[in-house]
């Protein structure tokens, strides 16, 4: 318990306080960045980046190494990374420039060739015979090895993440231009291309800096999983930045935390399921675009229209304001209602207080019958305002007004009555609600 | 000695089986731009894969493949739910899934390889062809020795899968063929005509995870990723048959694997180093097949576009040199200095044009200044006529203002057709010769 504790609290050793922090950091700075990624529709362009900096990281570690200077020293790898990467995204803007291929193509021939070449790259330093130093640790760049993180990385992340939050909200205005609407901003003057540039090098500084902590086949999680989690929150720009940049920053650090609590266990993979599970908590409980939230809502619709046809059908059948057992059965089975759905329709309703339970039979109070007569009402509005607006055949209008009479507005319901005033000599079906 | 059979039979064999067949099915993904959710599958397997050892503890194919399957249609229905709730883009919600699908997979390993089950990170990615070196080979001497050592017997297990899902990927493929393409080019046109779009896209998508995981073990993902989308884009260059496109593909996926095998233990050699790994050279082989159809194919390569454009130019640039002589003329001026064309021919082979139409005597250059021949001047005629005619064309017939159907005449003219002669004006009153 102890343990736990000083881990959580950064007080355990200095190797795993390191290590948490870089985490926080890096996923911080990939979280607010990633919202680009994601609003640009880069979020594989950033994929097949990552993959694209292996052969570079081997390059710069042959050449570091024939130089004489420490070839596994993270500065001279990164600007490896950078060269193959940017490179590879070049070659991605080549193909859809200069080819017929469409842009998942391109990406994935990208990213797998400049892996590819990445793996002879590797196979070829990690030879002994071929290079003066060993290559140990170079593949850490594949899968991730943020436990043998050293501070002044640590220190390196920290700098990069007050980087990209400082950009991301300075910038903020340009960035939402380029995003949302780059037609208007190039239109009103906004260098959009430098911009554009300017969001990619973000991407790319944030991508190579995960490299070496979560590796280059899962840096993409930290860009899209926590951009992607908070757009279930929020559809403001800044507040989305934010809360990503939280996620990110939280997911790092759990991450790290675990993986450092339960021993072995690579903090890479760690860290991406952390913000896996973030993402999938978004998806199911946010309140509005939430799982749980659509399904409610949609189901309180159903419940919502349902009931809409059943005071619309008392409202107007035989004796006014009361529908037999058997009237209410043969509403179910048209209208495809299981038992469950008709006994939650009726309940709401009493509810609500537009209906009474008689013996054997239902009878609508006076508000439900009102409430039944707005249905029929609606219905008859939309069916004048679809023959005579929309052109759409007599005979053909039923079945569409069916699913729209229970969206009309006060508005255009009082337009619409003053229409049907005009043309009251004109009326579809005799200016009687058709009922089911 | 390139090859030798020992060492090179069964690598060589396992990789132009798993290539084959992932260009056999890529072909179908690149035509739906499903490349990436190839490439996401088989990052996705991992997981599935390894719940399956850890379930059955044995390499049994079987068991392999069932993980394979159920974790490719996971991840296909998984991608199909973020999509939907989250209201994001496919790639997106691609990522998403991959990424955690692969970390998850990445983790069991972990436990996976503390239970000794023997799998390891690397292996899945750039796999281990030589474990497949067929150490007996070196005792025969001649190749009937070879064939009754019981070569059957020998074939490792991981290419026998190999070939089984090679065979299965073509009988998909060609018994399917029909259902593929039409679900391809137009699923709305396919659930109409009875074919079930959707069924077909789980199903591609199983193969697609069973090709991954049968080739592993012996060449790793990377190779699979590159073999479902390279070969079928660079056949895609070259044709635009869907047969022709997919045996091209198959002849590419074939000349990269052995010209990247060869590649990988022959070529460093010459730089005295040793032999690099053949998967990932393999990968790159077929990178460079892509970019030499990028650049060299005759259709849609960039070499013919360019050649093809720049004697569009100039044809078009001999036109118009003719034409604007043929106008002076109409004015009553003979010679025609260079000097006065050249702000008519603002970024355009203007010289050349001058140097093509004197070499077949259409005009005459006379110290700096040109004039047409007996044979120019028709040809002259020509193309102000159409011009003129197309011009009446456009104010008659397409109801355009007079001012502003010369700059669509200016390109229709250099069209072979032309309208059908009508009034002998033109709608600026010049005649029509």
């Amino acid at each position: 318990m102890g343990e736990i504790l000083d881990t959580l609290l950064l007080r355990a050793s200095t190797t795993s306080t390191t290590v948490v922090l870089g985490t926080t950091m890096l996923g911080i700075a990939a979280g607010g960045v990633g919202v680009f990624a994601l609003l640009r529709k880069r979020s594989l362009v950033s994929d097949a980046l990552a993959h694209a900096t292996l052969p570079g990281l081997c390059i710069a570690f042959v050449v570091a190494a024939r130089l004489g200077m420490d070839g596994m020293s993270m500065p001279v790898l990164l600007v490896g990374a950078v060269g193959t990467g940017v490179l590879g995204v070049v070659c991605i803007h080549a193909l859809l420039r200069f080819s017929r291929l469409r842009e998942d193509a391109s990406i994935g021939i990208v990213l797998s060739v400049f892996f590819g070449a990445g793996v002879v790259g590797l196979s070829y330093v990690q030879d002994p015979g071929n290079v003066p130093q060993s290559a140990a640790g170079l593949d850490h760049y594949i899968y991730g090895g943020a436990a043998s993180m050293l501070a002044h990385e640590a220190r390196l992340m920290a700098l990069l993440a007050v980087v990209c939050v400082v950009a991301s909200f300075v910038l903020l205005k340009e960035f939402a231009m380029v995003c949302f609407n780059d037609a208007f901003a190039r239109v009103d003057g906004w260098p959009v291309s430098l911009i554009d540039i300017l969001m990619m090098a973000l991407i790319v500084l944030v991508t190579v800096a995960g490299l070496q902590a979560v590796g280059l086949i899962m840096v993409l999680a930290l860009l899209i999983i926590p951009a992607v989690s908070a757009r279930f929150w929020t559809d403001r720009l800044g507040l989305l930045i934010a809360l990503a940049g939280m996620m990110g920053g939280a997911s790092g650090y759990a991450g790290a935390v675990l993986s450092s609590l339960f021993d072995d266990q690579p903090a890479g993979a760690v860290i991406v399921l952390t913000s896996g599970a973030v993402f999938v908590l978004s998806m199911v409980v946010a309140p509005k675009r939430g799982v749980i939230a659509v399904v409610l809502r949609r189901w309180a619709l159903r419940v919502r229209i349902a009931g809409e046809h059943l005071l619309e059908l008392g409202a107007s059948v035989g004796v006014q304001g009361s529908l037999s057992r058997g009237d209410v059965q043969r509403l179910a089975q048209t209208r495809g209602w299981n038992g469950f759905t008709t006994w939650v329709v009726l309940r709401s309703l009493r509810m609500r207080g537009e209906i009474e339970m008689a013996t054997g039979a239902i009878r609508l109070t006076d508000r439900g019958v009102a409430s039944g007569k707005r249905v029929a009402r609606n219905h008859a509005l939309w069916e004048q305002y679809l023959v005579s607006h929309a052109d759409i055949a007599p005979s053909h209008v039923d079945w569409s007004v069916d699913q729209v009479e229970h969206v009309l507005s006060d508005e255009l319901v009082a337009q619409l009555e003053a229409e049907l005033a005009e043309r009251e000599s004109s009326r579809v079906n005799g200016g009687v609600a058709h009922v089911v | 000695m390139w090859f030798d059979i020992g060492a090179d039979l069964f690598p060589l064999t396992a990789a132009l089986l798993a290539s084959v067949s992932c260009a056999l099915l890529g072909n179908f993904l690149v035509l739906r731009r499903l490349s990436l959710m190839g490439d996401a599958i088989s990052h996705s397997v991992l997981p599935g894969l390894v719940v399956a050892f850890l379930i059955a503890s044995t390499r049994s194919p079987i068991v392999m493949l069932v993980g394979a399957g159920i974790a490719g249609v996971a991840t296909v229905v998984l991608v199909e739910a973020v999509k939907r709730f989250g209201r994001v883009e496919p790639g997106a919600a691609m990522g998403v899934v991959f990424s955690v699908l692969f970390a998850l997979g990445v983790l069991l390993m972990e436990q996976a390889s503390s239970r000794n089950i023997d799998l390891d990170a690397g292996t899945v990615l750039y796999g281990q062809l030589q474990l497949l070196v067929w150490w007996d080979a070196d005792r025969a001497r001649t190749f009937a020795e070879l064939w009754s050592m019981g070569t059957v017997q020998a074939v490792p297990r991981q290419v026998w899968l190999l070939f089984a899902v090679c065979v299965a990927a073509f009988v998909f493929v060609t018994v399917l063929f029909k259902e593929l393409r039409i679900s391809a080019f137009d699923p709305a046109l396919a659930t109409t005509q009875g074919v079930h779009a959707g069924a077909m896209h789980y199903m591609l998508m199983i193969f697609v995870a069973i090709a991954t995981v049968a080739a592993f073990e012996a060449v790793g993902s990377i190779l699979v990723i590159a073999m479902l989308i390279c070969p079928a884009a660079t056949a895609r260059l070259l044709t635009d048959h869907l047969r022709a496109q997919i045996v091209w593909s198959v002849a590419i996926a074939v000349c990269s694997s052995v010209g990247g095998y060869f590649g990988a233990s022959v070529v460093p050699g010459w730089f005295g180093i040793g032999a690099v790994n053949p998967a990932g050279a393999i990968t790159v082989a077929s990178g460079v097949m892509l970019t030499l159809a990028l650049l060299g194919s005759p259709t849609h390569g960039v070499v013919s576009r360019v050649l093809r454009r720049r004697s569009l130019a100039r044809r078009v640039a001999i036109d118009d040199l003719l034409g604007s002589l043929f106008r002076e003329e109409e004015r009553g001026v003979d010679q025609v200095s260079v000097r006065t064309l050249v702000p008519l021919f603002v970024n355009r082979p203007l010289s050349a044009a001058i140097r093509k139409s004197a070499a077949q005597r259409l005009i005459e250059r006379e110290a700096g200044a040109l004039c047409l021949t007996e044979r120019g001047r028709s040809a002259a005629r020509e193309i102000v006529r159409r011009h003129r005619l197309w011009e009446r064309y456009l104010v008659d017939s397409a109801g355009l203002a007079p001012d502003h159907v010369h700059e669509a005449a200016e390109q229709l003219e250099h069209l072979g057709i032309s309208p059908e002669r009508g009034p002998s004006t033109d709608p600026h009153g010049r005649s029509i010769p």
